[in-house]
């Protein structure tokens, strides 16, 4: 099956000083990397996940795609096709890509009414004589709101009834893939559950494909087929979802399992396994970016930037001294 | 862009109606709408309602006390007071209502340019709002009376001119925090046009505050254009501003207090009016202050 | 009986007066922190968990309206308190540590300053005060705490400042921390040594913690006893093995049941609890949690469960309990981890 979506060696770059400034400050390189070399396929109906903490890129990565983050070099392709330069090109993109982001009502116009949030994406890309309130009802029905939610505002919804009306946005232009940043951020355990299975219900029903941007291991477990760890811009692992929990080939990844607490008081953990904290983009280390953390790291990670190599079933690892062996060196 | 404007301008039309019954529902929105309503009926049938000629000279009547002939007397000239406050409140909220309108639309047009529009287009009016903010206003107000000759136009313009900076600054600090909210970016995200995350997301969300100073401005700019017509630089006398009321009652303070009372009382009732008025319409327009009904 | 607990809170009720109108936010709620121990309170949203750690401090909001009840903090009550006695008390025998460590530093002002500052009450020397916030500071792990006083909060990392949050409120060395989530803004990686950070403190301190969190992991990691709040009253309560291991309250089976870290299959069908949670405008009628409850049954909707307690401080405010497991009618114990004395029984 041809990829819905495609990602081939993409860089994103900020810049973060003007030509002039970064002369009269002595800055030889303006610019920082959020996102570096990620290549990665997602088939239609499935689900992609994207694991990182914050400044791993995972949200950048997510909003180049629907082009509200301009692309360094590399290729975003969907369905096969490029999108490039302005809005213009993005436009139809947008209709098939429909975009959640983190906070629940922060993520709703706070002066609009749920109707007219839900039916927002038809004035933007043509009504094409829908009746705007039958389309309320139906897409209100579909994420399980009764219909007279239609007429409240953002700051009257609980979080979970937010998330729902965000899902209910992303689905009115039957989109074929939904991006969703952190959905079951701010909620409490009870709804996160209620929203997740919302969510694989739809992709049932609708065949639709999702990519999971989160930092909580526990729910992305559920949820997605495949999986991509992502450490300072870069996609330190990546494959099956099952694969990676069972058998970590990346010492971050057993290093972020670790560090989910486990909810039973008999098995707490003795020691914390990664100290410190993910370095400023600012300063990116030399050779792999993670030796600076890595209970593992070897003289060779100090100055060498590790290859992706290739595990079994399509497993890919960026590390010299991998948890798992490799079967050999892509490129 | 046009096509945008025609498909938000109804659903904006339809809001209105249920808008004014939501602020009289307000006890202080009431007031305000019930005092802001008053004067505007004063001002427009002035001319129907004053009982005598508001200009015309009865020497022999001067310095009355009240009376039920003139309800606040007459003044140095033997004028009824009552007709000339009357009168006086066409000039009034002319002005003020011509003035802040105006300053309004250019402070808010021009605010979401700076605060949405590109960088550069900020740095320029940003240039332009200092520029005009940096000189002192009655520098700049004699000025542009010098260059056009005193007449009401010019105080209009005056005031135009030396508060659309502070409003476009006030709509575009506003416009700076809203538009990196993570609604923008969904809006973005969808496919939205500048053009309609402006008018639709940001707008309503920037709008509030200076909803409150213009309507507080209204009272300001009637006594900007008292005290110039006072320096004989708005209206001529012997028109009767309520500015020019308050002055001749100044001069004649020790031989009777009622002259400047009936300049006052407009001048407060108005001031209260439009600062209940601004409030309730703030609280209206930010539906996380709506007072629930019933 | 409240000789060992730092904290006391018993029969608390309160309410917040908002436009909507009267909010019962909670009803009858009591909790003990014995000295020396952990004590963690789990709610979701709208539990009244932060209204429970603010009215301890009494820092509630204006529209907040205490019913009844008292707070006994180190055997004084902090409601019937003089505002200068309480003042003397807030961050001299309780101080706080909040959620968001990007809002709780003063970002005008250096570290270091804030630090000495906070040590107002002491008539030492400030070169004195500078020396002990910097052994604090490496005593949360910052490296190189002498020069690191000189920063302002934007020069650290949002980990960086948690620690420094906690350093300020441990550096006049209270009797009780309060810890409202104090790791929901950070990463996993670092929330993990937060947590690790604050049971080696714990053991050094020998003060109290009051950890607030909707976090079960967390819960589970670092709490010695634990109370289960719904709806502005408490569920269940115990010892941390009992409340994980034996919980008795359906509510707290429920959400024990709902992490999903706990899942050990993978599973595309997450268990949910069905229902919202009330709106405690008007105070509910019966047990609180009837209309989600599995084991609903006649007499929740009708009469509220009170809490019933057995011997080892585990109990639940549920009919079903006392056909399960009650051995002793009567208040609420406030033993310690099951260490401290026995409840004396009710009579009935």
């Amino acid at each position: 099956m041809s990829p819905l979506l495609e990602i081939r060696d993409l860089r994103i770059r900020f810049r973060v000083a003007g030509p002039i400034r970064a002369r009269l400050k002595g800055i030889d390189d303006p610019f920082l990397d959020a996102v570096l070399g990620v290549s990665f396929a997602l088939k239609p109906g499935s689900t992609f996940g994207l694991v990182g903490e914050s400044g791993s890129g995972k949200s950048t990565l997510a909003r180049a795609i629907v082009g509200l983050v301009p692309v360094h070099s590399g290729a975003i392709l969907f369905e096969g096709e490029e999108a490039k330069g302005g809005d213009s090109d993005f436009a139809t993109r947008r209709r098939h890509i429909a975009m959640m982001f983190q906070d629940p009502v922060g993520s709703l116009s706070p002066r609009l009414t749920v109707r007219a949030l839900i039916t927002e994406p038809f004035l933007i890309h043509g009504k094409d004589g829908r009746d705007l309130d039958a389309e309320a009802r139906r897409l209100l029905d579909m994420v399980g709101l009764p219909a007279n939610f239609a007429g409240r505002y953002p700051h009257e919804l609980s979080g979970g009834q937010a998330r729902r009306i965000g899902v209910a946005r992303a689905l009115a232009l039957a989109p074929k893939l939904i991006i969703a940043d952190e959905p079951t951020a701010g909620l409490d355990v009870s709804v996160q559950g209620e929203i997740l299975n919302l969510l694989v219900r739809l992709q049932r029903e609708l065949g639709l494909a999702y990519l999971i941007i989160t930092h909580n291991l526990a729910v992305i477990r559920h949820v997605s087929d495949e999986l991509a760890i992502m450490y300072m811009g870069r996609f330190v692992e990546q494959g099956a979802t099952r694969d990676i929990f069972e058998n970590p080939a990346h010492p971050y990844t057993h290093g972020l399992l670790a560090a989910q607490p486990l909810p039973d008081p008999d098995r707490r953990r003795a020691n914390v396994e990664l100290q410190g904290e993910v370095p400023s983009l600012a300063r990116r280390p030399k050779g792999c970016e993670f030796h600076t953390r890595c209970p593992r790291a070897i003289a060779r990670c100090r100055v060498e930037i590790p290859l992706p190599s290739r595990l079994d079933a399509g497993r890919l690892v960026r590390c010299h001294a991998p948890l798992v062996a490799p079967i050999a060196s892509t490129d | 862009m046009s096509a945008e404007v025609s498909r938000i301008a109804p659903a904006a039309a339809a809001r209105v109606g249920g808008f004014v019954r939501r602020i009289a529902a307000d006890p202080m929105g009431c007031l305000g709408l019930t005092l802001v309503t008053l004067l505007l009926f004063t001002g427009v049938f002035a001319d129907l309602l004053v009982p005598y000629d508001p200009i015309k000279i009865a020497v022999p009547e001067r310095l009355m006390d009240p009376s039920w002939a003139h309800p606040l007397g007459t003044d140095q000239l033997g004028r009824d007071v009552l007709s000339r406050v009357i009168k006086g409140s066409q000039i009034a909220l002319g002005v003020a209502v011509s003035a802040i309108t105006l300053s309004f639309a250019g402070g808010v047009i021009l605010g979401l340019l700076a605060g949405y529009g590109p960088r550069w287009l900020d740095n320029v009016l940003l240039l332009l709002f200092d520029a005009v903010y940096s000189f002192p206003s009655i520098m700049l107000a004699l000025a542009i009376i010098t260059l056009l000759g005193p007449s009401l136009g010019t105080v209009v313009l005056v005031v135009v001119i030396g508060s659309v900076p502070v409003y476009a600054r006030l709509i575009r600090t506003q416009t700076l925090t809203v538009k990196t909210s993570e609604f923008v970016l969904a809006e973005r995200s969808m496919g939205a046009g500048r053009f309609r995350i402006m008018a639709r997301h940001i707008l309503p969300n920037v709008i509030g505050p200076l909803l409150i100073v213009a309507s507080m401005d209204v009272p300001v700019v009637i006594t900007i254009e008292a005290g110039l017509s006072f320096l004989g630089l708005g209206v001529r006398p012997p028109a009767p501003s309520w500015g020019r009321i308050l002055n001749d009652g100044y001069t004649q303070i020790r031989d009777t207090p009622w002259i400047v009372i009936g300049g006052g009382i407009p001048l407060i009732v108005t001031t209260l009016g439009f600062t209940f008025l601004g409030e309730a319409l703030r609280d209206q327009l930010d539906p996380k202050l709506r007072k629930p009904v019933g | 009986m409240s000789a060992g607990a730092v904290l006391d809170i018993r029969g608390l009720g309160v309410d917040f007066l908002t436009p909507r109108g009267r909010v019962h936010a909670l009803r009858d709620v009591s909790l003990q922190v014995p000295r020396g121990s952990v004590v963690g309170v789990v709610g979701e949203s709208g539990s009244g968990k932060s209204t429970l750690i603010l009215a301890a401090l009494r820092l509630l909001p204006a529209n907040a309206l205490i019913l009844g009840g008292e707070v006994v903090l180190d055997g004084e009550d902090v409601l019937r308190m003089s505002p200068a006695a309480l003042r003397d008390l807030r961050g001299r025998k309780a101080t706080m540590v909040f959620q968001d460590p990007s809002t709780s530093l003063n970002p005008v002002l250096t570290i270091g300053r804030q630090m000495i500052d906070i040590q107002y009450r002491d008539r030492v020397p400030t070169a004195r005060k500078r020396d002990r916030a910097a052994t604090m500071l490496r005593k949360v792990g910052i490296p190189d705490p002498a020069t690191r006083l000189d920063n302002y909060p934007h020069e650290f990392s949002g980990g960086m400042r948690q620690r420094i949050a906690i350093a300020m409120a441990l550096l006049c060395n209270p009797d009780l921390l309060i810890a409202d989530e104090p790791t929901t803004a950070l990463d996993v990686t670092m929330e993990a040594q937060i947590i690790h950070l604050l049971r080696q403190l714990k053991s050094e301190f020998h003060g109290s913690i009051l950890f607030v969190s909707h976090n079960l992991g967390l819960i589970a990691e670092l709490c010695d006893r634990v109370v289960i709040l719904y709806a502005g009253a408490v569920a269940e309560e115990g010892s941390v093995h009992d409340l994980f291991h034996r919980p008795r309250h359906p509510y707290t089976q429920a959400l024990l049941e709902c992490d999903p870290a706990r899942l050990a299959k993978v599973s595309r069908e997450l268990p949910t609890i069905p229902g919202d949670v009330p709106d405690l405008l008007a105070a509910p009628v019966g047990c609180a949690f009837a209309p989600r409850c599995p084991k609903v049954f006649e007499r929740c909707r009708r009469e509220a469960p009170r809490l019933v307690a057995d011997g080892d401080g585990h109990g639940a405010a549920c009919h079903l309990v006392p056909a399960i497991a009650s051995s002793r009618v009567g208040p609420r114990p406030s033993t310690g981890s099951g260490r401290g004395p026995p409840v004396e029984p009710v009579e009935t």
